[in-house]
């Protein structure tokens, strides 16, 4: 019933040459994407900036907005910067008014997104 | 338009995660129907969806043997939808969630379904029926709130 959640890891270059990582997330994000979601997250870098990316997710409840917390907790304790970018206009609104906006910009697109890192 | 003032339609969920999004499918097809913008099906998707896995989490305890009911009323102005479980209901309503908190570790990062569910529809309830030993959310979207 759950669309399985797969994540993909890229490497783009953000506006000063750095490095940056993107995190692609597809499916749905739930209870059921702990493994694929902060699988993902544990492989990437506790230093450079990072980009999740949504444009290929559908559903997200409040288990997955919960994984993401989590992602923003590691991220905090080194002061990794964290950006946002592919939710749809509802859960734009979703994630703002959780807080979630607070630690990680939500942005339309990526290259908006990549440009505030 | 379909006509739906006085229709009900029941869904019958298993206690099992992921279901939610039968219910979720249910709700934006009436709503739809209704005439509600495509930006208040998405609030009732999500508020749907968090009181179905709420249902099927704490009220069921993942019990495949209980089922989840989902029943939505339709009038002239309103959509409401209950979702009933078998669990003993809530005892009193959790803080808003703290993003603060959470973030420091000092919050559970979980538990912000009652938190959306109550952001996102006109009017919400948790009822405790001890006579029937069930509980239930009764959630309201009403037509007019664009209007407002």
């Amino acid at each position: 019933m759950q669309a399985e959640t797969k994540t993909t890891i890229d490497r783009v270059a953000g506006a000063n040459g750095a490095s940056i990582s993107v995190l692609r997330f597809t499916g749905d994000i739930s209870s059921t994407s702990k493994d694929s979601v902060l699988g993902a997250w544990q492989t990437v870098g506790r230093t450079g900036p990072v980009l999740l990316d949504f444009s290929k997710v559908e559903y997200i409840n409040s288990s997955g907005i919960a994984l993401i917390i989590q992602m923003l907790m590691e991220a905090d304790k080194t002061g990794q910067k964290v950006a946002i970018f592919g939710l749809t206009p509802h859960f734009q609104k979703v994630f703002t008014m959780v807080g979630i906006s607070k630690y990680a910009g939500l942005h339309k697109d990526e290259p908006t997104a990549a440009a505030t890192l | 338009m379909t006509k739906t003032t006085g229709t009900s339609v029941e869904v019958r969920l298993p206690s099992r995660l992921g279901f939610e999004k039968v219910a979720m499918g249910t709700a934006a097809s009436v709503a739809a129907l209704m005439g509600f913008p495509p930006e208040r099906i998405e609030d009732l998707k999500t508020a749907v969806a968090e009181a179905c896995i709420n249902a099927i989490e704490h009220g069921n305890q993942l019990n495949e043997k209980l089922s989840v009911g989902v029943i939505l009323s339709a009038s002239d102005h309103e959509l409401e939808v209950k979702v009933v479980d078998n669990g003993s209901g809530i005892s009193k309503q959790p803080p808003a969630p703290d993003i603060d908190r959470k973030v420091h570790g000092e919050e559970d990062p979980r538990g912000m379904g009652m938190f959306l569910i109550q952001a996102l529809v006109d009017e919400a309830e948790w009822v405790h029926d001890s006579k029937d030993s069930k509980s239930y959310v009764r959630l309201v979207i009403r037509l007019d709130k664009e209007n407002e």
